[in-house]
C-alpha cells in the first residue's frame, strides 16, 4: 500500500513528500508547490519589468524576453492559480461537507503528483530553447519558433490538464455524493458551489484544449498541416479550440476565489451572507455563459460580424451574474461588525480590484473598443486586475482565513497587514498605468518600445518591485507563525461551516464523530447569544448526559 | 494510548480503501464524469474536422484516393455487435455466473481485436499518408485516436478476464470492474458510429 500510515495524531513533515491519499496532505502539497512556482513565475515577471523600465532591450535579449513572457504566463496560470485553487478545494471540500476524505483518494494523489513533473518539464524547456510564442501558442508562430521547446510546453500542459480533469472528477463526486445526510445542496457552503461550477467547466473545456494541443503536436513533429496555412490548414481553428478552453479557464481561475470570498466576508463581518441562492446560482450561470463567449478573444481574427455580435452579447451578459455576486458581497459587508483582520482586508481588496478588472472586461467585450485596444497593454491591465487583483488577493484572503485551521497556529496580524498594504498598493501602481499605456497604443509582448511610453513603464516597474517586496513579510509571517504563532483553538473565528467543528489542525480522520449540522453555514448574528459550534457541541453533550 | 493508536491505523487504512467498505460506491459516477471529459476531446476533434470540411470547396480535396467502405463497414458491424455481446457478460455476472461473464467478455475481446486488426489492415493498404492533405491527416488522427481508445477498452476487458479467474472476485452484488469496462466500451462504440458517419459516409 502506498498510503503513508501514521501512528500519531498529526502528520509528520515527511508525509508531505509521499504519495499520501489524505486530502489534507494533498491540499497542502498543492498549495506549497504552487507557491514555489509562483516564486519562479514572479522572478520571470520581475526580469521582464526590469527590462521594460527602459525602451531598449538592454537587460535581456528579445528572444529571452519572449521565453520569459511565455513561461511567466504559463506558470502563473497552470502551475500557480489553478493548482492553488485545487489546494484549497482538496483541503476544504471534505471538511466542509463532513466527509472523511475525497471520493477517490488515490486518484486525488495521482492528480497532484502529475503536477511537479509537468512543472519540471516546462522549466527544462530552457535547455532545448524555451517556447517563445506566448501562453496562447498561436500557430503559425508556435510552429516557427523552436520545435522542442514548444513540444515540451505542449506535453507539460497536457499533463497539467489531465491532473485538472482528474481533480474535477473528485471535486464533483465529493460535493454531490459525500455530504453528511442532513446537509442538502442548499445548506452547503458557497465554496462548494463555486468548486462545483468551476469543476464542471474544467471537465467540459480542458479536453478540448487537449484536442487542440494534440493536433498542434502533429503539425509540429510529424509535419501535418492542421493549423499551418502553408499546407492548407487554418490557424483560426486552433484559436477556436484553444479559447474554448482558455476562456473558461479564466472562470476556472476565479470561481474558486469567489467561493473563498463568500466564506471570508460573512465570518469576519458577523453577518449572514446576502443572497445565498443568488451567489450559488450565479456561479452556475457564469459556468454556462463561460462556455459560449470564447470568440471575444478573436474579434480581430477575421471573425464574421454576426458572430462578433453574438459573442459580444454573451460576454456582456456575464457581467450580470458577476454583478450579482459583487452586490451581494457589498450587501454582506454593509452594516456588519467588521473584524478588519488581514483575511477580511484581502477580501475587501479582492472585491474592489476585481471590480476594476470586471468593468474593463465589459469595455473590451465591446467590439469597436476591443479592436482599438486588442493586443495592447490595456488587455494586460485588464487580466492582471482579474487574476492578481482577483484570484491572488482572494487566495491570500483564504490563506489568512484557514491558516489557523491548516497549521494549528494563528498568523501575525501586523505582518499580515503590512503584506496586504504592500500588495494592494503595489498591484495598483503596477497595473493601473497599463490601462493608459494600452490606450496610447503600446503593444504587449514586445521587449522594446517607443520612448513616449517610458514614464508610465517606469512607474509600473517600480510597482512590480513593491509587489515582489510584499512577499517578504508574508514569507516571514508564515515561517514565524508556524513556529512561534499563538496556538489556534478549534474555531478562532467563531465560524459556522463544518471545517471549524474539528480540531486545528484536523485529525487524520477529520472528525472524531460525524459532525452535527445545527444551522445553515452563514447564520451569524441572528441570535444575541454567541453561538458557535463549540458551544452547541457542549450544549448537545449536556443534553445527552442529562437524558 | 495503545487503544487510540490502533484506532488511528484502522481509520487511515479505511480511508485509503473506503470505496470498498461501508460507503456507498461512487466509482461508476466517477467513470461517467471521466467519459464526459473524454467525449469533449472527440467533440473538439470532430468540430475541427467539420470546419475543415466546410472550409474547402471540394471534400475530400481533389486527388485524394477514394476510401474503401466495405471493410470498415464490416468492421463497424463487428464493433457495434460486440457491445451487445458484452452486455450478456454483465447480465451473466448479475446472476452470479462467472463462467458466463468470461465467455461473453472473451468473445467481446476477440471482436475488439478483429476490429483493430481490420483497422491496421486498412492503414497498410491506403494510398495516402498522414501528411498527404488535410483530409488524410484528419482521417488518421481521428481513426487513430479512436483506435487508441479501442485498445484501452480491450486492455480493460482483459483485466476483467484476468481478475475473473480469482474465485469470488466478481459477484452479483460487487462487479464494478465489469460495469466500468462495459460503460467504456459502449462509449467507444458510440464514438465510432459518429466517426464512421462523418469520415466514411458524409
Amino acid at each position: 500500500m502506498t498510503e503513508a500510515i501514521s501512528t500519531t495524531k498529526q502528520r509528520k513533515w515527511q508525509d508531505y513528500f509521499t504519495f499520501c491519499t489524505d486530502h489534507k496532505v494533498i491540499g497542502i502539497q498543492y498549495l506549497v508547490s504552487s507557491f514555489f512556482f509562483y516564486f519562479i513565475g514572479g522572478i520571470f515577471a520581475e526580469i521582464m519589468r526590469t527590462e521594460l523600465a527602459t525602451p531598449d532591450p538592454d537587460v535581456v535579449s528579445p528572444e529571452l524576453y519572449n521565453q520569459l513572457l511565455t513561461l511567466h504566463g504559463t506558470i502563473m496560470i497552470f502551475l500557480w492559480i489553478v493548482p492553488a485553487a485545487a489546494g484549497f478545494a482538496n483541503y476544504l471540500i471534505p471538511l466542509m461537507v463532513g466527509a472523511e476524505d475525497m471520493a477517490f483518494p488515490r486518484l486525488n494523489a495521482l492528480a497532484f503528483w502529475i503536477n511537479p513533473p509537468a512543472g519540471v518539464l516546462l522549466l527544462s524547456s530552457f535547455f532545448v530553447g524555451a517556447p517563445q510564442s506566448g501562453w496562447t501558442s498561436y500557430p503559425p508562430l508556435s510552429l516557427l519558433s523552436g520545435k522542442w521547446g514548444e513540444e515540451f510546453w505542449i506535453l507539460s500542459i497536457l499533463l497539467i490538464g489531465t491532473s485538472s480533469i482528474l481533480g474535477a472528477i473528485n471535486f464533483v463526486t465529493t460535493i454531490l455524493k459525500m455530504r453528511i445526510p442532513e446537509m442538502d445542496i442548499h445548506s452547503m457552503p458557497l465554496f462548494c458551489w463555486a468548486m462545483l461550477a468551476s469543476s464542471a467547466l474544467a471537465l467540459l473545456s480542458t479536453p478540448v484544449l487537449a484536442a487542440a494541443l494534440v493536433l498542434l503536436s502533429f503539425d509540429l513533429i510529424v509535419g501535418t498541416s492542421f493549423f499551418n496555412p502553408a499546407g492548407g490548414g487554418d490557424p483560426i481553428v486552433y484559436q477556436h479550440l484553444f479559447w474554448f478552453y482558455s476562456h473558461p479557464a479564466v472562470y476556472i481561475m476565479i470561481l474558486p476565489f469567489f467561493g473563498i470570498i463568500s466564506e471570508v466576508l460573512p465570518v469576519h463581518s458577523r453577518k449572514p451572507i446576502f443572497g445565498y441562492r443568488a451567489i450559488a446560482y450565479s456561479s452556475l450561470a457564469i459556468s454556462f455563459l463561460g462556455l459560449i463567449v470564447w470568440a471575444h478573444h478573436m474579434f480581430t481574427s477575421g471573425t464574421p460580424g454576426w458572430l462578433r455580435m453574438f459573442f459580444m452579447a454573451t460576454t456582456m451578459l456575464i457581467a450580470v451574474p458577476t454583478g450579482i455576486k459583487i452586490f451581494s458581497w457589498c450587501a454582506t459587508l454593509w452594516g456588519g461588525k467588521l473584524n478588519l483582520n488581514t483575511s477580511l482586508l484581502f477580501g475587501i481588496g479582492f472585491v474592489s480590484s476585481f471590480l476594476i478588472g470586471g468593468l474593463s472586461g465589459v469595455m473590451i467585450a465591446s467590439v469597436p473598443f476591443d479592436i482599438h485596444v486588442h493586443d495592447t497593454y490595456f488587455i494586460v491591465a485588464h487580466f492582471h486586475y482579474v487574476l492578481f487583483g482577483g484570484s491572488v488577493l482572494g487566495l491570500y484572503a483564504g490563506v489568512y482565513h484557514w491558516f489557523p485551521k491548516m497549521t494549528g497556529r494563528m498568523v501575525n496580524e501586523t505582518l499580515g497587514k503590512i503584506h496586504f498594504a504592500m500588495s494592494f498598493i503595489g498591484l495598483n501602481i503596477t497595473f493601473l498605468p497599463m490601462h493608459e499605456l494600452g490606450l496610447m497604443g503600446m503593444n504587449r509582448r514586445i521587449a522594446l518600445y517607443d520612448i513616449e511610453f517610458q514614464p508610465l513603464n517606469l512607474i509600473a516597474t517600480i510597482g512590480s518591485y513593491i509587489l515582489a517586496a510584499s512577499t517578504i513579510p508574508f514569507i516571514i509571517n508564515v515561517i514565524w507563525s508556524l513556529n512561534k504563532g499563538k496556538q489556534a483553538e478549534r474555531n478562532p473565528w467563531r465560524a459556522l461551516t463544518l471545517e471549524w467543528q474539528t480540531s486545528s489542525p484536523p485529525a487524520i480522520e477529520n472528525f472524531s464523530e460525524t459532525p452535527v449540522l445545527w444551522s445553515g453555514p452563514y447564520e451569524y448574528g441572528i441570535d444575541s447569544e454567541p453561538r458557535d459550534s463549540d458551544s452547541i457541541r457542549d450544549l448537545l453533550a449536556e443534553v445527552a448526559s442529562e437524558g | 494510548m495503545s487503544i487510540s493508536t490502533s484506532t488511528d491505523i484502522t481509520t487511515s487504512s479505511v480511508s485509503a480503501e473506503h470505496a470498498h467498505h461501508g460507503h456507498p460506491d461512487h466509482r461508476l459516477f466517477g467513470v461517467v464524469l471521466f467519459l464526459i471529459a473524454e467525449g469533449m476531446i472527440f467533440l473538439g476533434l470532430f468540430s475541427a474536422f467539420l470546419i475543415y470540411r466546410s472550409m474547402l470547396p471540394v471534400w475530400p480535396p481533389e486527388g485524394t484516393p477514394e476510401l474503401e467502405t466495405l471493410l470498415p463497414g464490416i468492421n463497424s458491424i463487428i464493433l457495434i455487435s460486440s457491445s451487445f455481446v458484452m452486455h450478456q457478460g454483465q447480465a451473466a455476472i448479475k446472476k452470479n455466473d462467472v463462467a458466463g461473464l468470461r465467455l461473453w467478455f472473451g468473445l467481446t475481446a476477440l471482436m475488439g481485436a478483429i476490429f483493430l486488426a481490420g483497422q491496421l489492415y486498412e492503414y497498410f493498404h491506403l494510398e495516402f499518408g498522414l501528411t498527404t492533405n488535410l483530409f488524410a491527416s484528419s482521417f488518421y488522427v481521428l481513426t487513430g485516436f479512436h483506435g487508441l481508445h479501442v485498445t484501452v477498452g480491450l486492455l480493460l476487458i482483459l483485466c476483467v478476464l484476468w481478475r475473473a479467474q480469482r474465485p469470488n472476485h466478481y459477484s452479483s452484488e460487487s462487479h464494478f470492474g465489469v460495469e466500468a469496462a462495459e460503460l467504456y466500451w459502449h462509449f467507444v462504440d458510440v464514438v465510432w458510429v459518429i466517426l464512421f458517419i462523418l469520415v466514411y459516409l458524409l
